[in-house]
């Protein structure tokens, strides 16, 4: 069997009484995978949370409004994603491409915002990886969040490019669609790791 | 049919190239599924050779056949290859192979995800494996306990290969199990509801429901591991103040379910081939579903009594021990189901029967030690100790890979259109029967004489030598069991009897296609109306959907 004929069957029928398309399961799927693992991680920090016998520690290191800032950032980029899909299905192929550039901006402004965090306390902290606990495990969820963003904007390229040869079309189950699914996922992560790793980190 | 019959022709005239080329390139699901199958061959050779030789080591007290360090690295990548190379593989492969057959499908749901799935898990195992090429294998054991897997205990690369290999093969895994769940919930033919179902796929849901939930967290487990040992991280690193105990409850998370991972196939398979060879419907089939189901569901939950002895809570050692012992109502809804299904049925023993009896027998009494060691104070006293290697090998094999075997037989005419020799069929399952129940029975009593897992030889005054020799002369007795295997497979391929379309006058979809059936499956997307279609179609005066 040639892909030819892979695309072709996914044009078959869906099975009796399914609400989602193919591609919809597959992703959410994957989406609970993610969940799966970024909770692992979460556990990690949780467990060595008080636990350093050197610091700094999370009350010491983190700060929170630029937290805040680059949490801001992430979390209007639903928005204008949403805004987006909402222009593409509505024919407005330039409306799409501009509120999509909008939201790729808002997630490169929300890694800048993680390198420059990333530097401060490199530099200003002696806060490395391998200097206790907190650095092993903060580095290692915010580390793997920032991977997952920087996925989630190659996406976002390359959609945007097929956008400019007229390749993109509103439909259930397409590119926009499920990027803009991964991407609401990643932003909801970053709801459950800020208020874990900033949130109840400088508490405990 | 012309499309097939094109095929035949181009692959009679092609060279060896193009074939190489088709296969390496194939989306084909049969295609990718019996790559699998071959691939984990391949392995389970290489993980038995690596058994025979530990066997071997074990024979005599104070044997000096291997080094220590080398006995280490063998009963690693024994366990590493079995697990991930091996056990989960070959149920993919025939998973992949049978479920759109069986649920009216043309192919999975992602065929170019389908095709990565497959290279993701051969190139992890080659990863693994080329941790030899460090000057060794890890020696850490397949749960690889922290802080073991530190730099300081580990020093070589071998361990970070081990690592790369288990994340690598791990996508692949996960890609599978993603495949399985929209393939079954979103394609099944027109008329099959989630109630009409054949039991194997529903059966492959559930494993693929675990798949996703928990090798994320070995992943994620995995990174920690290699952050540990190539950054500097100290997740697990004892003397930096990490947790050798986090590693134990990540890994059982994903360890535990595991196993069930392993065995809720071989239950579908069990499932499929014993109403067809005692000519009667699955007995309760809402009550098997809602087994299989709930087995999914509490495996999640009892992960800790792999570590009763690290010094838990009392609290935790009675709610785990508890849930473990939960497992055991659903297991046995299905053990009485089957037997129930064979009650007052025309009971044909050909090969895949005989490998379902030999499941039936042997599950049952791995089960049983399961339950026993589910109790807290029990486990105490054995646990680590070769009562418990006996125990897991009896669930694996007497479960797994007689559930396996059954399949294998059941369906090889499916899928090459030739029927085994019943005659090999017949030594090999003896020579295996016999073997195993060799093997695997008096590591009961030498675990309960004290012997501990893992060691490598031991001193001739414990009374643990006539227990070891039985057991490695159970294993070489195996031995030949496989190589029948191999030789009926092969031989069967180019010489046995044409199979037809449905030899064992089956029930479900898979039948219903030609042997082997053409890249499409089928010409037309069929429609059924019971779980039995093709005793539908073979009895339209009596239907099924009638009383279903």
């Amino acid at each position: 069997m040639n892909s030819t004929q892979a695309i072709i069957h996914h044009e078959s029928t869906l099975s009796p009484g399914s609400i989602l398309t193919l591609n919809q399961m597959g992703l959410l799927a994957f989406l609970v995978s993610e969940a799966s693992l970024f909770s692992t991680l979460l556990v990690a920090y949780v467990t060595f949370l008080g636990r350093d016998t050197i610091g700094p520690t999370p009350r010491e290191a983190l700060s929170l409004p630029l937290a805040m800032v680059s949490s801001l950032f992430l979390l209007s980029s639903s928005g204008t994603i949403a805004l987006a899909e909402r222009q593409l299905h509505r024919g407005h192929r330039r409306g799409f491409q501009f509120w999509w550039l909008l939201t790729f901006l808002l997630g490169a402004f929300f890694l800048a915002a993680t390198a420059y965090e990333w530097n401060e306390l490199i530099h200003k902290h002696q806060l490395t990886i391998s200097r206790n606990l907190f650095g092993t495990t903060y580095y290692t969820v915010i580390g793997m969040h920032a991977l997952h963003v920087t996925c989630g904007l190659i996406a976002m390229l390359i959609v945007l490019s097929l956008s400019f040869r007229d390749q993109v079309k509103s439909e259930p189950g397409g590119a926009v669609e499920l990027v803009s699914w991964y991407w609401h996922f990643v932003d909801g992560i970053w709801l459950v790791v800020f208020s874990v790793v900033y949130l109840w980190g400088r508490s405990a | 049919m012309a499309i097939a019959a094109q095929q035949r022709e181009l692959a009679a005239t092609a060279g060896w190239t193009a074939v190489l080329h088709e296969w390496t390139t194939t989306v084909d699901h049969k295609k990718i599924g019996i790559m699998y199958v071959l691939m984990s061959l391949v392995f389970l050779v290489i993980a038995g050779i690596e058994a025979l030789l530990m066997r071997w080591q074990l024979f005599y007290p104070r044997h000096d056949f291997l080094p220590p360090d080398t006995f280490n690295q063998l009963f690693t990548m024994h366990g590493t290859t079995m697990v991930f190379f091996v056990g989960m593989p070959i149920l993919i492969g025939v998973g992949n192979y049978m479920v759109p057959l069986m649920i009216g499908a043309r192919d999975m749901a992602f065929p170019r995800m389908n095709a990565l799935g497959f290279w993701a898990t051969f190139f992890g195992g080659l990863l693994v494996y080329s941790s030899y090429a460090t000057g060794g294998a890890p020696a850490i054991g397949w749960f690889a306990y922290a802080p073991l897997t530190e730099k300081t205990f580990a020093r070589t690369a071998a361990t970070d290969l081990w690592a790369l290999g288990l994340l690598v093969s791990g996508v692949g895994t996960l890609t599978g199990g993603i495949n399985f769940i929209v393939t079954i919930l979103g394609m099944r033919c027109p008329g099959m509801t989630l109630r009409k179902i054949p039991f194997f796929p529903w059966t492959m849901l559930w494993t693929s429901v675990q798949i996703v939930l928990v090798i994320p967290p070995l992943s994620a487990a995995l990174i920690m591991v290699l952050l540990d040992r190539n950054l500097g991280a100290h997740f697990f690193d004892t003397q930096n103040g990490g947790s050798a105990y986090l590693w134990q409850h990540l890994f059982w998370f994903f360890g535990h379910p595991e196993v069930y991972i392993l065995i809720l196939p071989a239950f579908g398979m069990i499932s499929e081939v014993i109403p067809v060879f005692s000519r009667k419907v699955l007995f309760g089939y809402e009550f098997m579903a809602a087994a299989t189901a709930a087995i999914a569901f509490i495996s999640m939950g009892v992960w800790s009594h792999h570590m009763f002895t690290v010094g838990m809570s009392k609290t935790l050692d009675l709610y785990f021990a508890a849930a473990s012992l939960l497992v055991s109502i659903p297991t046995g809804i299905k053990f009485f189901n089957w037997l129930a299904t064979m009650y007052g049925g025309k009971i044909r023993f050909a090969s895949p029967m005989l490998f379902a009896f030999g499941f039936l027998s042997m599950f049952l009494i791995g089960g049983l030690t399961g339950i026993m060691l589910a109790i807290a104070p029990f486990d105490f006293q054995l646990t680590d100790s070769y009562f418990v290697v006996g125990h897991f090998h009896w669930v694996l094999i007497g479960g797994t890979l007689f559930g396996l075997f059954a399949g294998l037989h059941y369906w090889y005419p499916k899928v090459t259109g030739r029927m085994l020799s019943e005659r090999l069929a017949t030594w090999q399952f003896w020579l295996l029967f016999v073997g195993f129940i060799l093997t695997f029975g008096p590591m009961h009593i030498a675990g309960m004489l004290g012997m501990p897992r893992r060691i490598y030889t031991y001193d001739a005054n414990r009374g643990w030598d006539i227990w070891n020799q039985i057991t490695t002369l159970g294993a070489f007795l195996q031995t030949p069991s496989y190589a029948i295997f191999v030789i009926n497979i092969v031989w069967s391929y180019f010489k046995g009897p044409i199979a037809g379309d449905d030899p064992w006058n089956a029930w479900t979809l898979e039948w219903s296609a030609t042997s082997p059936p053409p890249s499409y499956n089928f010409e037309h997307i069929p429609v059924v109306r019971s779980r039995r279609p093709l005793w539908d179609l073979k009895h339209p005066d009596d239907p099924d959907w009638k009383y279903e």
